[in-house]
């Protein structure tokens, strides 16, 4: 199963977070100990940022020419393996268990960029940056609930296409767009 | 109230104005545009308008993924969100949902029947939405709720909500077993066909449920032996061969059926990644085919003179699965193993370095870790780490089965610790102790050895280091009698550096000095007398009339209580400088005077030197320092009386002062040297626990007494020291109890024997045997080892190709071992109840309720009883209406007549049920997936087993042979 999928840049910084195994968040003492609600998600906020630091501290200390997997089990609990690329300015990494092929994997993250490339007619961290709710879409055409549904780009670019389409439709309906640039733009 | 709404809705900035602001912040204001936004975005939220609203949520969503804000407290509004009609403002909601909610959140179940709505929407896109949402949070009660409306997506016609559906049914028998019994049939059905992106998920929602529990699958064993035929799709190949992985061992004819196809896909599939699945397979589950394996290590060679990183990185990495059974595959490669060790790609290195370990052998060890230490000092600190540890972890190994001359080893220990980066002092100590312990002829090496540390001034900056210098400090005390200079060790171990340690190890180095300083004085004694008797003996033989009374009255007293020494302490070898042996007995009383002089003044040296550093401790705020201090001085000042004035004595009280004295430190001495040895970790489990002795009392009573009383903080209890002394103090204590189970008040000595575990006597019996020992000879360093790499090849080609003989010049000492395995006991644990809920379900479906036939055969129903006898071959109609119920809830009351359906159902029967809804035809779909295996293997086959499930166990239904 794939836990999570992270896109990271140079710098640090998220571009791109996606977790798919809650457990990996939170803490589980504070989850047997019922600890109030509120308390367990700050407690996941803060996890996920400490998770994606560390997974940064690891991917940035590694050099250009290494193989790209790495031994995970300390950062996301046992039997945890990672593997990323990296793209320009970007590092993509997915995590994931013994249930997956390390290669595949790697062949997953070169699918990931790929579409977005077709998508977004030469991919930069800008296109990454501006089209958030995009990405989402784009990911959740390959995988669905931690698990591979569909590796072929153009498959997944018919489908993020749709969507657009009926998001734009359901948008037009509003007759005023509400938005300042929208506002703007007219 | 009003007019704020509108100006929102107006001038709302949307998330890419968010996102474009954020591209004018500098770091430093960011976080105060943060804190702007989700002020504004807390105002939008609470909007009726649900555009509004929406794009608020979106912001904060975006937020909270990329900037980490907790946005639980908006949960009401997600849900807001997924109600409206419009999809981009469900889109919106479900992504916060997915992303913010969890089992904990209270208002989880308000989203059931929205996402029921959406799962039987018409857009496939919206059901697609909600699918998404179910899989990621789902939590028992929503997947109950759902699991009816997820069935009936699983026979959608559109491919693509198909498969989303079936990847929902994997969080579905996660959290609510019972969804089996609705889905398992459809999910089975689904497998048909091999290239279809439904095969594809259906196949990887198996590989995740075989992890958890792959006993449940092995039925279905022959679906998948197809796809793996069939299959084009690597994806697909790749889960199906995870699948196998986890079936193989349970059912060994797999094996010989599988290895042919999956050879056949190493051979001729271009895919690195498939290829590198089948050979994990091959190794990992049938390497007992000698051409599957011979292929595989072909592939893995391929693997290796790749230049991709990656692919080194799996080659070495499946060697290293198959080092432990097939040592071949990594002597064949041994050359690129040791050119990886210097490799830039930490993985690649750390992969080589397991497998240069696991090539070590009796033979070639020396010269490995001579190798590797030298590598490691040219290495970066981890790796320098990785190197050591796996040194120590692979020398340790069945009680140091490896090592033959123990003086090296434990010189290389040393040689390990003076590595500067070393930090791996904790386990090396421990080695140490171990070692002691179990070797005794090793003991002055280790002497040695621990000497070199002590006063080696660097170490103690190093707090990695301290385990280690305490280990060092107990052998030193322990085993004092090896020493050359006793001195030396006791100024090393009182030296003004020694306040850089922590506390729990001073205590070691502080008793160690008074190990030392009992045993000097005690040869002072022991010397004394052997030097009187000799005196008396002299003088009676010369039979000097005019014998001074002094001499001959002391030789008297000395002679007197000798009977009541222990004379085991004179084969012990005294190597004490000014401990001169006194020879062939023709020494002058005048040099003996002499060297007793300078011995004598040395021992008062050292008493001035103890006294002078251990005063200042006494008043030490940590106890246990204290406690030490003043014990030693205490000991002390009563020898001192004896020592104050050597040359001007008075004959009558000296003999008095000395006697209590040397009676004193001879118990003392008795009391140091006795021999402590190693112990299994199991004894207490075999000590039994007196009769009288009520562990389990309750002691409510004795908090009621001492309520009042504010008990001292356990500082010595929590000090690391005593929580991490690994198994030696354990074990003492436990060697202790196993001699002398039955003392009264045994709990308040196991306490404080736990504290004081070091200084306590083990009345085990040694069971070391002595043993001729050639002197310790320093490890040969002749080699040059400058050039790491050039010494690799020089290992590769030296003592991994040629198998050595060892030099058995010298004998391996004896090593104490235990007799049973010293290893933990294995403790079984139990299988979550949940798995064993969905287990047991899809046990019920898949094989066809033997378990519970058997068990309730007391009340069968008579059609079904007398259908077993006979003519499993048809089955009547009742019996199938008699199961209709069951797919509801799981009815374990009429299992016999699901039995005789499943026993003789026929393929048209099967058939007939698919038209029917699907409360109907649940059960007819499990019968008809099952027959199909059946029909797979013939027609004998199902009527063998027709017979059979009667006497069936219920844990082990008896498998038949599925793929012959």
């Amino acid at each position: 199963m794939i836990k999570a999928v992270l896109v990271i840049n140079t710098q640090g910084k998220p571009r791109l977070t996606k977790f798919y195994d809650i457990l990996v968040l939170i803490d589980p003492i504070a989850y047997e100990n019922f600890l109030p609600f509120s308390s367990q998600r700050r407690q996941t906020v803060e996890k996920q940022q400490e998770l994606l630091r560390s997974v940064f501290g690891v991917l940035c200390s590694r050099a250009d020419n290494v193989s790209n997997f790495v031994e995970a089990d300390s950062i996301f609990g046992p039997d945890s393996r990672l593997v990323y690329k990296h793209y320009a300015t970007l590092y993509f990494a997915i995590v994931f268990d013994s249930s997956e092929n390390e290669l595949a994997m790697l062949d997953l993250i070169q699918v990931f960029v790929e579409t977005l490339d077709k998508c977004f007619r030469n991919v930069s961290e800008l296109d990454m940056v501006f089209n958030y709710s995009k990405l989402h879409n784009i990911l959740d055409g390959i995988i669905f609930g931690g698990q591979v549904m569909e590796t072929s780009s153009a498959e997944i670019i018919r489908a993020v296409e749709e969507i657009s389409k009926l998001e734009a439709a359901s948008n037009s309906i509003s007759l005023v767009p509400k938005t300042v640039s929208g506002w703007r733009s007219r | 109230m009003a007019s704020p709404s509108l100006m929102d809705t107006l001038f709302q900035r949307s998330l890419d104005d968010i996102i474009k602001g954020f591209r004018h912040q500098q770091s430093s204001t960011e976080s105060i545009f943060i804190s702007r936004v989700i002020e504004e975005i807390r105002r939008e939220i609470k909007s009726t308008d649900l555009q509004t609203k929406s794009t608020a949520l979106q912001k904060l969503t975006y937020l909270n993924s990329i900037h980490f804000i907790d946005m639980s407290w908006a949960s009401f509004h997600a849900i807001e969100c997924i109600s409206s009609p419009t999809f981009s403002h469900k889109k919106i909601g479900y992504l916060a949902i997915s992303q913010s909610f969890s089992e904990s959140t209270p208002v989880i179940l308000l989203i059931s029947n929205q996402l029921r709505k959406d799962l039987k929407s018409g857009n496939e896109f919206e059901v697609s939405l909600a699918l998404d949402c179910l899989s990621r949070i789902g939590t028992v009660d929503l997947c109950r709720d759902l699991a009816s409306e997820v069935f009936i997506l699983m026979s959608s016609s559109k491919v693509f909500i198909r498969k989303k559906a079936i990847g929902v049914v994997l969080r579905l028998f996660e959290k609510y077993p019972d969804a089996v019994r609705v889905c398992f049939k459809k999910l089975v059905e689904s497998l048909e066909g091999s290239d279809s992106p439904i095969v594809s998920a259906v196949v990887g929602v198996f590989c995740e449920l075989a992890a958890k529990d792959p006993r449940s699958y092995l039925p279905l064993a022959p679906e998948f032996y197809r796809i793996l035929v069939d299959s084009k799709n690597n994806w697909v190949l790749i889960k199906v061969l995870k699948i196998f992985v986890k079936l193989a061992p349970l059912e060994p004819r797999l094996a010989k059926r599988l290895v042919e196809p999956i050879c056949d896909h190493m051979r001729k599939t271009g895919a690195k990644s498939l290829v590198f699945e089948c050979i994990r397979t091959v190794v990992t589950s049938f390497s007992e085919y000698e051409s599957a394996m011979k292929l595989a290590a072909a592939k893995i060679r391929e693997f290796l003179m790749e230049d991709d990183p990656n692919l080194k990185y799996l080659g070495l990495h499946v060697i290293s699965i198959m080092a432990p059974k097939h040592l071949w595959a990594v002597l064949e490669n041994k050359d690129v193993v040791i050119q990886s060790l210097s490799d830039e790609d930490p993985n690649i290195k750390l992969e080589s370095l397991r497998l240069v370990m696991a090539m070590a052998s009796e033979s070639n060890l020396v010269e490995t870790c001579r190798v590797l230490v030298n590598y490691a000092l040219k290495s970066d600190p981890d790796f320098c780490n990785e190197i050591l540890g796996s040194i120590l972890s692979t020398c340790c190994q069945n009680v140091y089965e490896v090592i033959i001359d123990f003086d090296w080893y434990v010189s290389l220990l040393g040689e390990m610790s003076r590595i500067p980066n070393c930090k791996k002092g904790e386990e090396i100590g421990n080695q140490l102790i171990d070692i002691g312990m179990r070797v005794k002829d090793v003991r002055p090496e280790l002497v040695r050895i621990a000497r070199d540390l002590l006063i080696d001034p660097a170490l103690l900056g190093n707090p990695f280091l301290h385990r280690l210098l305490s280990a060092a400090a107990w052998v030193c005390g322990e085993y004092v009698e090896f020493s050359r200079n006793p001195v030396e060790l006791m100024e090393a171990l009182l030296q003004p550096r020694t306040s850089l340690l922590p506390s729990s190890i001073r205590t070691v180095y502080m008793q160690s000095a008074f190990k030392i300083l009992i045993f000097c004085i005690h040869s002072y004694f022991l010397q004394k007398e052997d030097m009187a008797s000799e005196v008396s003996h002299l003088a009676s033989k010369r039979e000097c009339s005019e014998s001074s009374g002094l001499a001959t009255d002391k030789a008297l007293v000395q002679s007197d209580q000798d009977e009541g020494f222990n004379p085991r302490d004179s084969n012990q070898s005294y190597e004490y400088p000014s401990v001169v042996d006194t020879g062939d007995g023709q020494t002058s009383t005048s040099t003996f005077m002499e060297k007793k002089s300078t011995m004598h003044e040395s021992i008062v040296n050292v008493l001035n030197l103890m006294e002078l550093v251990l005063s200042p401790l006494s008043g030490s705020l940590d106890v246990e320092i204290q406690e030490r201090a003043c014990n030693v001085l205490g000991f002390i000042e009563l020898v001192q009386q004896e020592f104050s004035n050597p040359l001007i004595r008075k004959e009558a009280n000296l003999d008095r002062e000395e006697e209590i004295a040397s009676r004193v430190v001879e118990w003392l001495h008795d009391g140091f040297s006795e021999e402590l040895g190693p112990v299994s970790v199991t004894a207490q489990d075999r000590v039994p626990i007196p009769d009288e002795l009520v562990l389990k009392e309750n002691l409510t009573d004795l908090e009621a007494i001492c309520g009042g009383v504010e008990l001292p903080a356990p500082v010595s209890l929590t000090s690391p020291y005593y929580g991490q002394s690994a198994v030696f103090s354990v074990s003492n204590l436990q060697a202790e109890e196993d001699s002398e189970p039955s003392t009264e008040s045994s709990s308040l000595l196991t306490e404080h024997r736990k504290r004081h575990e070091l200084y306590y006597l083990p009345s085990e019996k040694n069971k070391i045997l002595a043993n001729d020992y050639p002197p310790a000879n320093d490890p040969s360093s002749g080699i040059n080892t400058n050039d790491a790499t050039e010494d690799l090849v020089k290992l590769a080609d030296q003592s991994l190709v040629s198998k050595r003989k060892p030099n058995h010049a010298k004998p391996r000492p004896v090593v104490v071992k235990l007799e049973e395995g010293e290893a933990a006991p294995v403790v079984s644990k139990k299988p979550e109840l949940k798995d064993d809920l969905l287990s047991g379900a899809i046990h019920d479906i898949l094989l066809g309720n033997e378990a519970k036939a058997a068990s309730s055969q007391s009340n069968p129903s008579d059609k079904s009883s007398s259908k077993r006898k006979g003519k499993a071959k048809h089955v009547d109609l009742p019996d199938s209406k008699e199961n209709l119920a069951v797919g509801e809830q799981p009815n374990h009351e009429n299992p016999s007549s699901r039995r005789g359906k499943h026993r003789g159902d026929g393929k048209q029967k099967s058939k007939k049920s698919q038209g029917k809804k699907n409360g109907d035809g649940r059960e007819d779909d499990g019968e008809k997936e099952r027959q199909k295996i059946r029909d797979h293997h013939g027609r004998h086959k199902s009527r063998q087993r027709a017979d059979a499930p009667i006497k069936v166990v219920p844990q082990t239904p008896d498998i038949p042979d599925y793929l012959l």
